[in-house]
């Protein structure tokens, strides 16, 4: 047999989906605890998570779907101008997000729902901006979550810099886990390819900043496939970098806890940054405006359904007799109740008054906007004028 | 003289700011490619990493989005970078991270989130360089909203500009014409943080008076439009410079102030004409001075060819010729 290349090697790894024992996996998708080979050492970070802790991420995870599901109807309904689903990513998501301690500070890419939820985020703050009253929508401080960046991967850089200062601020390796902070950038497969998301790794790995890079390989950059992003397998992007690579089975809430907990747990003692590809699929469209049927196929989806990452922790929670028929049925309840205020919230909000535009352009005063905000209001008066006049 | 005044080169100027800044805020800190040990390709940051680590004047890697990017990310932070471009035609690869993220953080969070950063660009040509060396973007960015564009013509207006264009809690452009680094003025460094010296970023200045025709210009075209008032008054034509400091916000009162007494008004920069900042003074000023204009406004700018090979440089830039042609055009109108 011809000694093949490395870089042959890559391209034939790239080019199959990777088996379950290519990826860290602590769950199979039928449900049962599994920690083979490399991913045998992720086992102990997730050994605390008693039942109650998983029931938890079951109920998480059914709250991010039924999100899912209001919005899109929402804007079936004409109550909100675009959505974007994280259908089939919950697992990546909430793992991740909930190994995240309260200082760790999060720059989301636009479809990071599951994560908003884990933070803290009331769910329908997301939709300000979908309903096209807001261009970000929740208090990022708050939260320790910053606005959704639209521009595919440029906040990568801004978690980069946030981590270069958390480094300034003496936050990194101090040993007290209250204080040592990291930093996450999430973004997808597409991002991959963008300049700002290479730059960040160059500008994390030599500073060796207290940041995550997590990447949600979902397969899909709109219609386009993760092959046309990528001749090795994603994870191995942070090679050339310096940076470690992981790759997560991201439909298995477990592992993608685990793998996020190991690099969070690198970022905040000082090990540097960390490239986690969680392989997933996003089971709906790119936006309500998409139409994945022109690109991708039924069977494919149907393959991918059979991974669902909500049905898999159902079957370990009922293998394990951890299911309790009780909680479900409230679980189901405070869905419902989700459903209902995100109907409600969405239909009340209303459009801001137009002079809203010139509030927030500058911090401080600029002749240019003062002056188009006082010929905006004198022009609007005189319709006011008119009308009294009739 | 006050006793905080020296005599020192624009680029001193610039480099004493910067210094002070440091001094004032452990936030402060400057970021760039060569900033450090050789203290940039002007010198500008000279000494600066030495006195303050390589934590605070930080070497960055050899790329410029990546440099807006993480600032903007130790903005969010709660830092003051202060990014130098090494050269202006070298600001392209940042121009998405400015144009759609720093420009627009503190309106997409409502005013919640603030990106003081100052992006300092060597601008503008007459220094016989090489493609991408000598190039005047500025209208690019005061076109979009968000940014302040500022570009000092003196020694002094350079220190206080930086001062307050890193106290700002605005993302700023801060365009220093590089053919003027080596120029000398006396600089007051008390000459900060007051309503007057803030007013730098806003407001125009008449650096001239004059009566005849007024030139509204900034930057590095400053110097060449006192050379030709000086011309015009040997010829009997007494002309009025208007320094304009701001292209972002555009200081139009103080304009207008001068060309309804003048009657005549020629726009000067190194950037082109076409769609450059002299349309929307021209614009302003037909809006603002129609009744008192005695002839059309004339600009005087680059023209719409790409930034010539060096040897016929000043044939594209404006000139003391060129000037005084414009002015001579308003006057037999």
């Amino acid at each position: 047999m011809d000694q093949q290349t490395p870089a042959a090697e890559h391209v034939a790894e790239s080019s199959a989906h990777p088996t379950d024992a290519q990826m860290i996996q602590l769950l199979t998708p039928s449900g049962e605890r599994t920690a083979e080979g490399g991913s045998a050492p992720y086992a102990k970070r997730v050994a605390h998570l008693d039942h109650d802790a998983l029931r938890g991420l079951y109920e998480d995870m059914v709250l991010v779907r039924r999100f899912d599901d209001e919005a899109t109807a929402l804007q079936r309904q004409g109550e909100l101008g675009l959505f974007p689903q994280c259908l089939g990513q919950e697992a990546a998501q909430v793992g991740s997000g909930r190994a995240l301690a309260a200082q760790d500070y999060v720059f989301p890419s636009y479809r990071e729902h599951g994560v908003a939820h884990t933070r803290g985020l009331d769910l329908a703050q997301i939709l300000l901006q979908f309903r096209g009253v807001d261009h970000g929508g929740w208090d990022t401080e708050a939260h320790n979550f910053h606005l959704y960046t639209l521009v595919i991967g440029s906040h990568a850089l801004h978690a980069t810099g946030y981590a270069m200062g958390v480094q300034r601020d003496g936050l990194v390796g101090t040993g007290d886990p209250d204080r040592d902070t990291a930093v996450v950038a999430y973004f997808g497969d597409g991002s991959t390819s963008q300049g700002d998301v290479n730059e960040a790794l160059v500008f994390a790995a030599t500073t060796n900043a207290p940041v995550v890079f997590f990447c949600q390989n979902n397969q899909w950059a709109i219609s386009e496939p993760t092959t046309k992003q990528s001749r090795v397998p994603l994870y191995r992007r942070g090679d050339g970098f310096g940076i470690p690579g992981v790759r997560v089975d991201g439909n298995d809430v477990l592992a993608s806890y685990a793998v996020m907990d190991e690099a969070l747990e690198r970022a905040r003692s000082g090990g540097g940054p960390t490239f986690v590809e969680a392989f997933t699929y996003r089971m709906g469209a790119h936006t309500t405006s998409d139409d994945p049927t022109r690109y991708r196929s039924r069977a494919e989806e149907q393959s991918w359904r059979e991974r669902d990452p909500i049905d898999r922790l159902r079957k370990h929670l009922e293998s394990e007799g951890a299911w309790d028929q009780g909680w479900a049925e409230q679980v189901a309840a405070e869905a419902d109740a989700l459903g209902e205020h995100l109907r409600t919230y969405v239909r009340a909000l209303e459009a801001p008054p137009a002079s809203s535009m010139f509030d927030t352009v500058y911090a401080s005063e600029h002749g240019t906007v003062t002056a188009e905000r006082a010929w905006h209001a004198e022009y609007e008066a005189g319709f006011e004028t008119s009308e009294v006049a009739r | 003289m006050s006793g905080e005044t020296q005599r020192m080169t624009m680029g001193k100027a610039i480099n004493t700011g910067l210094r002070h800044a440091l001094e004032g805020d452990p936030k402060v800190l400057l970021m760039g490619e060569d900033i450090g040990a050789l203290g940039g390709v002007f010198r500008v940051t000279d000494g600066l990493q030495k006195d303050f680590g390589d934590d605070r004047v930080v070497d960055s890697p050899l790329a410029e989005s990546g440099i807006l990017g993480t600032a903007i990310g130790l903005a969010l932070r709660g830092y003051r970078p202060v990014c130098e471009i090494q050269f202006d035609g070298f600001i392209f690869p940042a121009y998405d991270q400015i144009t759609t993220q720093l420009a627009k953080i503190h309106n997409r969070s409502k005013g919640r989130l603030q990106v003081p950063v100052v992006i300092r660009v060597p601008s503008g040509g007459g220094i016989g360089a090489v493609e991408h060396h000598s190039e005047s973007p500025e209208a690019l960015f005061a076109h979009t909203p968000g940014l302040r564009v500022v570009a000092p013509s003196t020694p002094q207006d350079a220190y206080t500009m930086i001062r307050e264009a890193v106290a700002s809690p605005d993302p700023v452009l801060y365009f220093e014409p590089k053919a003027r680094y080596w120029d000398k003025g006396d600089v007051d460094t008390s000459v900060f943080g007051t309503d007057a010296s803030r007013a730098s970023l806003d407001a125009a200045q008449v650096v001239r008076p004059g009566s005849d025709v007024t030139l509204v210009t900034y930057g590095a075209a400053v110097h060449v439009s006192l050379k030709a008032a000086e011309a015009a008054a040997a010829e009997g034509t007494s002309v009025e410079v208007v320094d304009l400091r701001a292209v972002s916000p555009l200081d139009t009162a103080t304009v207008a102030a001068s060309v309804r007494r003048t009657g005549r008004c020629v726009v000067v920069h190194e950037a082109a004409t076409f769609l450059g900042p002299g349309a929307e003074v021209a614009a302003r000023v037909s809006e603002e001075c129609f009744y008192s204009l005695e002839a059309p406004v004339l600009r005087v700018g680059a023209f719409h060819a790409p930034y010539p090979v060096s040897k016929i440089e000043h044939d594209y830039l404006p000139s003391v010729d060129r000037i005084l042609e414009a002015v001579d055009r308003l006057l037999s109108h």
